[in-house]
């Protein structure tokens, strides 16, 4: 087996993985807390994308557009979490799948309106367009990287936020009591919506992250926000341990899965009959291992205690 | 339970559904004599949908199963014929039960899985399976993969010329009339009350000595096998399939659809199809027209593609004000004369 292109696939799987995460985390976050489903999380991720990648051809640099759409991208969240998400708090899931389903069709078409159909491509930094060397002649793409370690240090972050910080209390006695923890004085309206502004900002930063490589596109969101749900339904719903998990393991499952199973097959089916059946099989994977995890822990991986 | 449906039938808003159908079915066959050909499709894609939404209602409005799957039947009932046709199977007594019984196992397998779930992860995960159809169709390069498949023959009936539009809309009227004949039979029969009972109170159900479980896959067995056949229609209708006719926003309008019209009602989802059906059809070039009249066309060049802005902002109200859907707006009014 070629090793170079094992470390690339590692790579890439480890890549989805990091978006899935910043997806997810955002989702699980929300949920456990305001118990409030978002649909409309993947067009946060769209949003991102979008506005760093007009910000970078505005200013030419990327770096200063990520910083730059960071805080609209929470400001955005703010308005939803006003407008959509607040009035709907008491009523059904199906409530919120339903005006999040709308909402994302109103920031689908408001982001066609004003920034037309097409995708748009976003330059990198000439020091982030290279490879890095490893040890044994193996290169990498240094953004492909640079979005694995940016991943990782906000996994990182955000477990120092929930779990050490007095922010990160609040946060998880509101998971546990939201009554009781507005009841000892906690401003329960301000908490929800900085926790809501979080979940946009960490999805923005995704669909920004992306951009270099897949172009902002309309649509992008919404692909990838049915595999963040399967990533918080394997993970547990509510868990941030679970998601960060799940995240990676999903991303590195369908990777993989998509460039090693024809070869796998090939060991033990005809030769036509695994070029038929791998790709097919490997389009199912993810949601294979959801139904098998399921089968066997109805409530994901790490199910949140308090739930 | 006879007495209890004869005064459901008197109600105003199942009133205002006889009369919706009845447009249904006279429109375009008047929309055929007069040579409005394009009705005549359009009113066929109108029964076919309002079938399908008709078949989530029984599990979302009846059973409360918040399914946002629904529309990998859709897919899998479509690329059944598709299929069939590909390989010289014409005979639509083939492709019909076909669909019904390849919708029915994918419901009988998904469900059995989903149905260990609830809430929340029930949603996501009947939006996962139906979007793990979807990748599974798109990756089947045989098929047309991402481009989709063209049906050159559409299914043979005896007797029947499916080619010839009018009878491909009698055909699906008549098949939404069945449809709505038994889910009114089958709501008011002793499983459609226990599926609303466990909707209302599961434990009690319980409690009475019912399984709850498999009241329910059979309940989500059913819808996924009606909605099948009803992608069935819809593939011999649009004589092209293609992964995007089951996307999950899909399953997202039907559930609009069967929310608008008022879940847990008889024509509720009908009406709602109606409704949707219409606004997207038109509300782009009404748009284009209303910006043509305070001259602000220039700015705003897409708005014909643009409808699905207003329609979210619908959507978004409808939840947030008027919850019991169009249904429900009917019986409010009509209530009080």
């Amino acid at each position: 087996m070629d090793t170079g292109l094992l470390v690339t696939q590692l790579l890439n799987g480890l890549q989805l993985g990091v978006l899935l995460f910043l997806l997810a985390s955002g989702l699980t976050l929300v949920f456990g807390i305001m118990d409030f489903v978002n649909l409309a999380h993947g067009a946060i991720y769209m949003l991102g994308a979008y506005i760093a990648a007009k910000l970078t051809l505005a200013l030419g640099s990327f770096i200063l557009a990520v910083a730059l759409a960071l805080p609209i991208v929470a400001v955005i969240g703010l308005i939803l979490e006003r407008f959509v998400a607040r009035p709907l708090y008491r009523r059904e899931h199906l409530d919120h799948m339903l005006a999040t389903f709308g909402l994302l069709l109103v920031l689908d078409s408001l982001a066609q309106i004003v920034w037309g159909p097409d995708s748009v491509s976003v330059p990198l930094p000439l020091w982030l367009r290279g490879q890095v060397t490893l040890t044994s002649g193996i290169e990498l793409p240094a953004y492909r990287v640079v979005i694995v370690a940016s991943g990782l240090v906000i996994a990182a972050a955000l477990y120092w936020l929930v779990n050490h910080t007095r922010i990160g209390m609040l946060i998880r006695a509101g998971a546990s009591n939201r009554t009781m923890v507005s009841a000892l004085g906690i401003n329960i309206d301000l908490l929800f919506a900085g926790v809501f502004a979080v979940g946009a900002v960490l999805a923005g930063l995704g669909g920004m992250l992306i951009a270099p490589i897949t172009d902002a596109a309309i649509n992008m969101g919404n692909d990838i926000i049915i595999t963040a749900f399967v990533v918080i339904i394997v993970g547990g719903v509510g868990s941030m341990k679970g998601a960060f998990v799940a995240a990676m393991l999903v991303g590195l499952i369908d990777t993989m899965g998509r460039s090693y199973l024809d070869g796998l097959l090939k060991l033990f089916m005809p030769l036509t009959a695994a070029e038929t059946a791998a790709p097919a099989l490997a389009a199912m994977l993810i949601y294979i291992l959801m139904a098998a995890i399921l089968a066997l822990r109805p409530q994901g991986l790490f199910p949140p205690k308090t739930r | 339970m006879a007495k209890l449906g004869r005064l459901r039938a008197a109600r105003p808003g199942d009133a205002a559904g006889l009369i919706v159908l009845a447009l249904l079915f006279v429109l375009p066959l008047i929309a055929w004599w007069t040579g409005h050909r394009f009705y005549v499709d359009f009113g066929t894609r109108i029964v076919i949908y309002a079938l399908i939404a008709t078949s989530l209602n029984l599990i979302l409005g009846y059973g409360g199963l918040i399914s946002f799957g629904h529309a990998a039947y859709i897919g899998i009932g479509a690329y059944t014929v598709g299929i069939s046709a590909f390989y010289g199977f014409d005979s639509g007594l083939l492709h019909f039960p076909l669909a019904i019984a390849v919708s029915a196992l994918f419901a009988l397998l998904t469900g059995a899985v989903c149905l260990r779930t609830r809430g929340v992860y029930f949603i996501m995960i009947t939006m996962a399976f139906a979007q793990m159809a979807y990748y599974l169709f798109q990756s089947l390069d045989e098929y047309g993969g991402d481009d989709g498949l063209t049906i050159y023959n559409r299914s043979t009936l005896p007797g029947l010329d499916l080619d010839h539009r009018p009878q491909l809309f009698l055909v699906a009227f008549v098949s939404l009339v069945i449809v709505l004949y038994l889910k009114y039979r089958l709501v008011n029969s002793r499983f459609g009350m226990v599926l609303q009972g466990t909707k209302a109170n599961e434990t009690r159900m319980i409690a009475l000595g019912h399984n709850t479980y498999a009241f329910r896959l059979a309940a989500y067995v059913i819808a996924g096998a009606v909605a099948g056949y009803g992608g069935a229609l819809l593939g011999d209708f649009s004589s092209f399939i293609a992964p995007s006719m089951m996307g999950w926003t899909r399953s997202g309008d039907l559930m609009f659809m069967v929310i608008l019209g008022g879940a847990g009602t008889l024509f509720g989802p009908v009406m709602g199809t109606v409704v949707i059906l219409v606004l997207e059809e038109y509300l782009g070039p009404f748009l284009a027209w209303f910006a043509d009249l305070f001259h602000v066309h220039q700015a705003v060049p897409n708005i014909e593609h643009d409808w699905q802005l207003p329609f979210g902002l619908l959507l978004i109200a409808v939840v947030i004000y008027q919850r019991g859907g169009l249904n429900g707006l009917i019986e409010r009014f009509g209530g009080r004369q």
